[in-house]
Parts: structure tokens; sequence; C-alpha cells
């Protein structure tokens, strides 16, 4: 009985700001739900009005069926993670695990058990006796999940808990809150700005943008069906390339005019979906693996067009090339067997399965 | 440019400058250092060795201007003896303790409760109360003891040490209080939301991470308070008459100076013992001061 549920929550700040624009989100018992987006959409400040340090402007929240908005943080039964991991600095870190137990007046063989459990899943036994500050960034974060093991609450918040470490350290943090959701099962709101974070760890993403949900969906739904330009752009690396086209009725059949006079057909499968809107200025949205040098495909719906790469980066398992099409900036991911050089046009082959038609105008994705 | 592309290769430039070596520039270093050192112990321990050399001699020994007053001919501890075992010195010396402790608690109650407000709670003109704490610490004692008299008188505790307690802490809290602000300024905001979620509330947050982690800052103000309630000498100059009233600074001065006789070798005598506890304070405090400043400077 751990669900949470937003409603309609608002944030403003003094002066009128709108961190949070009336948001609308239930995570399921057991979840481990990602709020992810860019700096200042307003996904810590929602984790922050879960947790109780900010109060909320409008709206209703509510923690396994208890609407939670006067109730104060101690009282909402949550832990949380934080970025610097704020643990605190003068207890050692058997202290810092069963500091909330203590003040909740747990009896000390019941804090024992608990710290001693908690340590053993995280694999920081041998570190109770020390001090944070004799701790490495990986142990520190340890500790400081630790500290939401041991109370086995309703809810765990995640803000941004991996953005202190190194990048190797950051991949084994992950896979490590990954297991560990996996043992508690405890209901997880997560915040990062990382999407690569956000793909894999969550059960489903909430992509925020500017205090709104721009979408709310499972890893794979965002990278196959984004429902907005925003979610396109934000979800897979390097990013998905948007080429300014026209959408042209013409024998019957859609076309799609790109800049540099190169004309790709819309594959019979999503004619009667774009066919209202032929005639119109449109976003043409492909990432940068379904594109790829004609001889190295073998996917049946690809239409061919010439580029010239300007510039080049070979990544060992694939090649980078980058391109240009009237200001827009292309990304194709090739086979490193493909000899490609700055310079020398190439036959590009994309997948037009894969690509997408987004409204330039209310940036949603046709 | 042409100068240059000339000269690359050919020859190498000839050195202007004197080739450094680590090990000649620290020895130079702590030559300087040592140097400069010495001049300033020599300054400033030349008054307390001639204060030490007056309180071992005799009455007679000190009016003698034949003899050279750098050296004690025939050392005596009797002026320590007299101090001790005749008139107030001891009086005064109790009197100086129970105002110092008095005021140093009361001091740090008042300032880490302030601070923390101050600090922590955002309130309607909190930042502008922060101001005035500090402004009030600007106005200089002398011209505060004017209306302070006034309200002394009125309380009926003129002559009581009583209102020492109740003043010092008017010259003591709002640096204390000023010091305590940066202190707990420097604690990072997630370490109080983290507790406010583990379960505290203000005062175990207080109690149980702030005034642990800033106790190198709680230190040091409580030094300040010490220093300056030991060695206030206005307000007892001005509320103090009665010598049994009285604490050191002034009991001193009142009691070992009659008319224009100075009775120099008690006054030394007096003066050496009553600096004797800042001394302490300062050589047991400041261990854990330095080692709480250094823990904190390393902190990863």
């Amino acid at each position: 009985m751990a669900q949470v549920s937003l409603r309609k929550i608002v944030k403003e700040y003094e002066g009128g700001v709108q961190a949070v624009k009336g948001i609308d989100l239930e995570i399921a018992d057991h979840e481990f739900v990602v709020l992810v987006g860019p700096s200042g959409c307003g996904k810590s400040t929602t984790l922050r009005m879960i947790a109780g340090l900010e109060e909320i402007t409008s709206g209703e929240i509510a923690i396994g069926g208890q609407v939670v908005n006067d109730i104060p943080p101690r009282d909402r039964d949550i832990a949380m993670v934080f970025q610097n991991y704020a643990l605190y600095p003068h207890m050692s870190v058997y202290e810092n695990m069963g500091f909330g137990l203590t003040l909740r007046k747990f009896p000390k063989d019941e804090i024992r058990r608990r710290v001693e459990n908690a340590a053993r899943i995280l694999d920081i036994g041998n570190l109770l006796d020390r001090k944070p500050k004799a701790l490495s960034g990986g142990q520190r974060q340890r500790v400081a999940m630790g500290r939401a093991i041991v109370r086995d609450p309703k809810v765990f918040l995640f803000d941004e808990p991996l953005s202190n470490l190194d990048a190797k350290l950051r991949v084994q943090m992950r896979t490590e809150i990954k297991k560990v959701h996996q043992t508690v099962k405890t209901t997880t709101v997560y915040v990062t700005h990382d999407q690569v974070e956000a793909m894999t760890l969550a059960d489903r993403v909430v992509v925020m943008n500017q205090g709104i949900i721009e979408q709310v969906g499972a890893p794979q739904e965002l990278y196959h069906h984004p429902a907005t330009r925003f979610v396109a752009g934000f979800i897979g690396s390097p990013a998905m390339n948007f080429i300014p086209a026209r959408l042209e009725n013409g024998a019957g059949a859609l076309r799609m005019h790109l800049p540099n006079d190169i004309v790709l057909p819309v594959p019979a499968s999503r004619t009667q979906r774009y066919a209202p809107h032929a005639g119109r200025e449109v976003l043409f949205g492909i990432r940068p693996e379904h594109l790829t040098e004609v001889r190295a495909t073998d996917k049946p719906n690809i239409a061919t067009f010439q580029a010239t790469p300007e510039v080049v980066e070979p990544m060992g398992m694939e090649t980078l090339v980058h391109f240009w099409m009237q200001g827009a900036e292309v990304c194709a991911r090739l086979d490193p067997a493909v000899p490609v050089e700055p310079g020398r046009p190439l036959t590009m082959a994309a997948d037009l399965d894969q690509m997408h038609l987004i409204d330039p105008v209310s940036g949603r994705v046709l | 440019m042409s100068g240059a592309s000339v000269t690359r290769g050919a020859v190498a430039p000839p050195t202007y400058y004197k080739v450094g070596s680590i090990k000649r520039e620290r020895r130079w270093a702590l030559i300087g250092a040592y140097a400069a050192l010495a001049v300033f112990v020599v300054f400033f321990l030349t008054p307390p060795f001639y204060m030490l050399v007056t309180s071992l001699k005799s009455s007679g020994e000190i009016a003698d201007l034949s003899g050279n007053p750098w050296i004690v001919s025939s050392p005596t501890l009797e002026n320590y003896r007299e101090l001790l075992t005749q008139g107030n010195y001891v009086t005064h010396f109790l009197n100086s303790v129970i105002v110092t402790l008095a005021v140093v608690a009361i001091t740090m109650v008042i300032s880490i409760f302030a601070a923390f407000a101050l600090s922590r709670m955002r309130f309607w003109g909190s930042t502008m109360l922060a101001t005035g704490v500090f402004l009030t610490y600007l106005v200089p004692e002398t011209l505060l003891f004017i209306p302070l008299f006034q309200i002394i008188g009125g309380l009926g505790l003129y002559n009581n040490l009583l209102a020492m307690i109740l003043i010092y802490p008017t010259l003591t809290v709002p640096f204390t209080t000023w010091i305590m602000i940066g202190y707990f300024a420097s604690i990072p905001k997630e370490l109080d939301e983290a507790a406010l979620i583990d379960g505290a509330n203000h005062f175990q947050m207080l109690w149980k991470i702030f005034i642990p982690v800033a106790l190198p800052g709680i230190l040091a103000a409580m030094i300040f308070a010490f220093t300056v309630s030991w060695a206030q000498f206005l307000y007892p100059m001005a509320f103090l008459v009665s010598s049994e009233q009285m604490v050191l600074t002034v009991g001193i001065v009142s009691d070992l100076i009659r008319g224009d006789t100075f009775q120099w070798g008690k006054i030394m005598a007096g003066a050496l013992m009553a600096a004797a506890p800042p001394l302490l304070v300062y050589a047991f405090l400041m261990d854990y001061y330095i080692a709480g400043l250094t823990a904190g400077a390393t902190k990863g």
C-alpha cells in the first residue's frame, strides 16, 4: 500500500514564477519511476514536494492513499537520498544509518539488526565504524542508500544521487540501485537529468519540461513512440535529427521534400496517418541509428539520398558522421567497416519505418 | 616576432635570473620566519617578563633605584602570599570566575539559538535582524554605559555582581551570534533536510546535528565570550563600588592602589595570576579549535 498520487500539483515561488504547473501522476506500489528533464524543468521541486521539503501551492499529494499536504516530512514515512549524500559528518556510518531509527526510539537490537541487514545488502559491513570523511564517493553513496533502506519506508526518493560520481562509478552504482530495488521492492521516485539513467532504471519514465509532464511511459515506449518533439529529442543519444521538410501529395503518393532537393516517399503504412497534413511544413525526425550507409542496411523500407559528411567521429563500435542540410545538423551512426572521410559524398539510407513527423508549431508528433 | 624566430634553436637565450633551488629557498624562508617570530616574541613577552620579575621583588627592592630593574636579587613569594591570604583578591578572583562562566553560558545559549533561527528559519525580517545584530556590536561600550547606568539603577542592581552577568552579554552576544550565523550557514542545507526526513524536530536538529558539526565555531565563539568578560574593565569600573562585589580587573586597581601609593609587587603578582585562566583556556581549547578547523579544511 504505497502508491504515490500527484493531483494537479502547482508550485509557485514568490514573484509568481511557476516551477511546476499542475501535474498529475499516479505511481503504483513497488514501481520505480524516474523523473527526467533538463535543469529547471521542475523535477527536483516535484520530488521535494513529495518529501515535504517544499510546500505545495495547490493540488494534492497522497502517499499510500493518505493525503500528505500538511504532514511534515518526518511523518510521511519516506526516505530520501541526496545528490551530495548529506551524511552527518560527526557520526560513524553505523550512527548515520541508525539515526532515523534512534530518533523514532527503536530498540537498540532492532536498530543493529536493520543496520547490519542494510550493510549486507550494500556490501558496506566493514565500514560501519568509519566517519563519512574516510569514505570514497561511491561508499558515501552506499551509506546514504543504507540510511534510506534501514527505515523501511513506504517510498524511496532519490534526488540525482549519482551526479557527484565519476562516470565509471556511476554505471556501477546504477546497477547497484536497480539491484537494491529488486531486493526491497520499495516504491521509488528517482530524479535525474541523465536520460541514460532514466532509461536503464525506470519501470516508467516521466519526462518533464518547463514545469509540465511531456510524456509518461516505459523506456522503450518513449524511445519508439515519443509524443512530442521535446521527448523525441531528449531520449536517445546522440539525439534524434530534426530536418525541416514539406509534406506534399503528388501523383497519389505522399512525399517529403527535404532540403538539398531530397525527396523521400512516405511509407504506405503511414500514408493514412499523415494524409491530413499534406501541404504543410513539418519536421522530419529520424534517429542517428536509423540513418546508415546504403550498403550496410537490410531494412525493407529505406529511402536513399546523397550526403557529404563534414565531421567524422570514429567510436570503435560505430562511426558517427555529421552533415548539414540547410542549417540542420544531421548525425548518422555508421558501421565502422564503412570507409568514410570528410568531404567525400556517401549514399545514405533512412529507415523510414522508424521515422517521425512533427508539427513544428505545436511540437506534437503527428 | 622575427627576433624570436631567429634565436630559436640557434643559441640558448641567456638567463637573466638565478636558477633557484627548493632547498635553498626553503632555508631562507625558515630563517626569515624565525627572525620575524623572534622579534614578535621579544616584543610581546617583555611586559609579562617584567611583571614576573617585579612580582618576585620585595617592596624595598622595587623602590631601590640603584640595581638593574630586570634582575631580582632576593626573590620572594611574599607578594603572592599576601594577595592570597589578606585582602579581597580571592573574592575578586571568584567573582570574575562566576561572572565569566555565567556570561559564557548565557551568551552561548542565546547566540546558538539566535544564529540557528537567523540562518535556517526564513521568516519575515530575518535578514534585517541578522544585520541588526551585527550593527549593535558596532556601538561602543563607552556610549552605552550611561543609558545602562539608568537601567541598572532602575533594576536596583547598582553595585551588584549580578548586573555584570546581565550587561556583559550585550557585548558578547552580537559578535558570537555573527560568528555562529557564519558557521551554521556553511552547513549544507541537505543536512537539515536529511535530519527532517529522518524524523528530527528543529530542536533535535540543532542539538544532534548543528551543534556537533559547528563545534569549532562554537569553541571560537566561547573563547571570544570568555576573553571579553574576563577582561572587561569599563562596566565593572562604572557599576561596582564596594570591594567584595568587584571583579579582578577593577579589584586589583582599586584595592592595591591607595591614593598615590602603588603596591607594584602585588599589582604585578595579581595581574599575572589573573592572566592564568585565559592562558589555560587558550592552551586547551586552541587544540580542539585548530583540530576542528583542519578537519573541515581537508574534508574531501
